[in-house]
């Protein structure tokens, strides 16, 4: 009998603790796969967040660093100027990345650290239970947005795809989406794509991935995938924003 | 070596390269900016990187992203600059690695001025991060010591796998002395098994990290972490005595403050008082036996510091009140002149 759904060697066999229906398990399978393809599991550092991926040190199966909040750029900086010959990645959630976070991913990005970024962007804190993030879609209900963020009062969600777009540094930037199985593949691509470009010193390369938290949004995982799909991917575009292997024209 | 002329803030930059130290990491601040411009110069020159970070807290995580792989690694600031390090200094003790931070201290709080102090005491010694932990916090009181300090700075960063402080001011950072750049021995350091290189399918995976939800697994490695600072505190202090044998009055003082007193104490025996200093080297670990031993001889102590107190609690802890500790001190980038000691040597004198 042939193996046809087999555990990634570049993930650990631990039980994952995401819950049930999170999407997170889904991202860490393709970055898991992604290394596998490529063959750089012995040379791959990989950066956690802090977030409910802080548990990925647990799950990827190279070399792993835990970073405080939102410094996992900065921390991969350090990495990677010291060992230029390893694969330097980091896994952060939109808390991490897009708030907290936000001087480090900027400057890293204009630095063009040759680094890959995977963005798990959900709308939401999840880890500390539900709270507004940077992300928080106008009018969505969240713990410490009670009444649905209003942008009069919360401000306006940031897109980081389209804000990195316009920065030297970054060579490549795509947002993708794991609501169904034809966005999975995309979302694998580009994650393989944005590994490739480091083996191939290309730059910095950040893959955002839409992605739910049914738990917090309060929705069922199904419900979650469609919310995504109706609120998150009109809000956040999927495509790519920067491709230096591409004309403008050519781009999305 | 021949010894070169040098600023102080420089012979820390030399230090660093000589002891191997490649990867620095750094934001511009008055008086200590010195020390990342010449390692500009230098760096390139000799393989190694140096990035002007975007801010403090991102520098102290670069420091942080190159220790956990296994190479040398340094940053330095100065007091509101080091504010901003002190959450990823408390993520290095977590991860227990490695890494030598410089604080060239100047005058606060808040903004506060650009000349010399010693006001960051309270902070470098007890308080440089949350949680349970502890610093090496060494104390340079002239530019060769800038230089020796920053080598051993560095091994003993290794060797006890923690971050260790060098607390400067902008008066030794500033001043221009000779140097000899081959004055120290380098020790010998463990090999760096535990550091994040890619594991090239040859060994176990490393993961460095400083979570631990369990509170008993937490209070172990505290515990454990702790085994190394008693180590510290039994075989790492140094300090330096200056006519203390005889001494009735024993100035206590560190970094330029040391200086100070030390022409204060000549003056003061010329006098016919019997004055001594002891210079601590290490503010942590503090000696305080050598305090608690100079307490049997010695009959009031003074604590002389560039801010309003803070050596002085320490002082007072090691005499176990058996001896009057007095303080003395000048702040906000003032320095004490050597009169002004003297004079409060005379006063105590006259009480004892
Ligand atoms: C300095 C600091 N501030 C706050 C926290 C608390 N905290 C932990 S996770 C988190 C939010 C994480 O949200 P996000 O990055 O969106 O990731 P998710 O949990 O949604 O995957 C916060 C605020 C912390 N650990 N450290
Ligand atoms: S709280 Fe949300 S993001 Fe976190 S594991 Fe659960 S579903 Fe996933």
């Amino acid at each position: 009998m042939s193996v046809v759904f087999d555990r990634p060697s570049a993930l650990t066999d631990t039980l994952m603790h995401y819950c049930p229906g999170c999407t997170h398990g889904i991202v860490h399978r393709l970055v898991a796969e992604a290394i596998d393809e490529l063959g750089i599991l012995g040379r791959a550092i990989g950066i956690a967040p802090v977030g409910c991926s802080v548990f990925a040190y647990n799950y990827f199966n190279c070399d792993m660093i835990e970073a405080a909040h939102g410094r996992a750029p900065a921390v991969a900086t350090g990495v990677k100027r010291a060992r230029p010959d390893c694969i330097v990645f980091t896994y952060q959630g939109d808390g991490d990345l897009a708030a907290i976070g936000t001087a480090e991913t900027v400057h890293s990005a204009t630095r063009g650290e040759n680094i890959t970024i995977i963005f798990i962007n959900n709308c939401i804190y999840g880890m500390t239970g539900g709270q507004m993030a940077p992300t928080t879609l106008p009018g969505q209900v969240t713990t410490t947005s009670p009444y649905g963020r209003s942008p009069k009062i919360q401000g306006n969600p940031i897109r980081m795809c389209e804000m990195l777009a316009t920065l030297d540094g970054v060579a490549y930037a795509e947002r993708v989406s794991i609501d169904t199985p034809a966005n999975v593949r995309r979302a694998k691509k580009a994650i393989l794509k944005a590994f490739r470009n480091q083996i191939e010193e290309k730059g910095f390369s950040i893959v955002e991935v839409l992605s739910t938290c049914p738990t917090n949004w309060g929705l069922s995982p199904v419900e979650a995938l469609t919310w995504l799909r109706d609120n998150m991917i009109p809000y956040y575009p999927l495509g790519v924003y920067k491709d230096i292997d591409k004309k403008e024209g050519d781009m999305k | 070596m021949p010894k070169v002329l040098m600023k102080g803030n420089e012979a820390i930059a030399e230090a660093a390269i000589n002891a191997g130290c490649l990867h620095y990491f750094g934001y511009p601040i008055t008086p200590q900016t010195e020390i990342s411009e010449y390692l500009a110069k230098r760096l390139p020159k000799v393989g190694g990187v140096l990035i002007q970070a975007e801010s403090e807290i991102a520098a102290i995580n670069m420091v942080l992203g190159a220790s956990a792989a296994g190479v040398r690694a340094m940053t330095s600031s100065s007091s509101p600059g080091i504010s901003l390090k002190s959450e990823g200094i408390s993520y290095l003790v977590g991860c227990d690695l490695p890494a030598v931070i410089v604080n060239v201290q100047r005058g606060g709080p808040g903004l506060g001025g650009i000349q010399p102090s010693q006001a960051d005491y309270y902070q470098a010694t007890k308080a440089y991060g949350h949680g349970d932990m502890r610093l090496i916090v060494l104390a340079p009181s002239t530019v060769q010591e800038m230089a020796t300090l920053t080598g051993e700075a560095f091994d003993l960063a290794d060797i006890y796998r923690t971050p260790v402080i060098i607390l400067a001011d902008g008066a030794i950072g500033q001043m221009m002395e000779p140097v000899d750049f081959s004055e120290r021995k380098p020790r010998e350091i463990p090999p760096k098994d535990w550091a994040c290189t890619g594991h090239g399918g040859t060994r176990k995976r490393n993961i460095i990290n400083s979570l631990m939800l369990d509170p008993e697994a937490l209070e172990k490695s505290v515990r454990e972490r702790f085994e190394r600072y008693k180590k510290i505190e039994e075989t790492e202090v140094k300090y330096e005595r200056f006519m203390t044998d005889d001494a009735d009055i024993i100035c206590v003082a560190f970094g330029i403050a040391s200086r100070i007193c030390k022409s204060a104490v000549t003056a003061a025996r010329e006098k016919g008082i019997k004055a001594g200093l002891l210079r601590p080297i290490t503010l942590w670990p503090f000696p305080k036996a050598a305090i608690a031993e100079a307490a049997n001889t010695a009959k009031a102590f003074l604590s002389v510091e560039l801010s309003m107190g803070q050596m002085v609690d320490d002082v007072k802890l090691a005499c176990e009140c058996r001896r009057p500790v007095e303080f003395f001190g000048r702040t906000g980038g003032v320095l004490p002149s050597p009169a002004e000691v003297t004079a409060k040597i005379e006063a105590i004198a006259a009480q004892l």
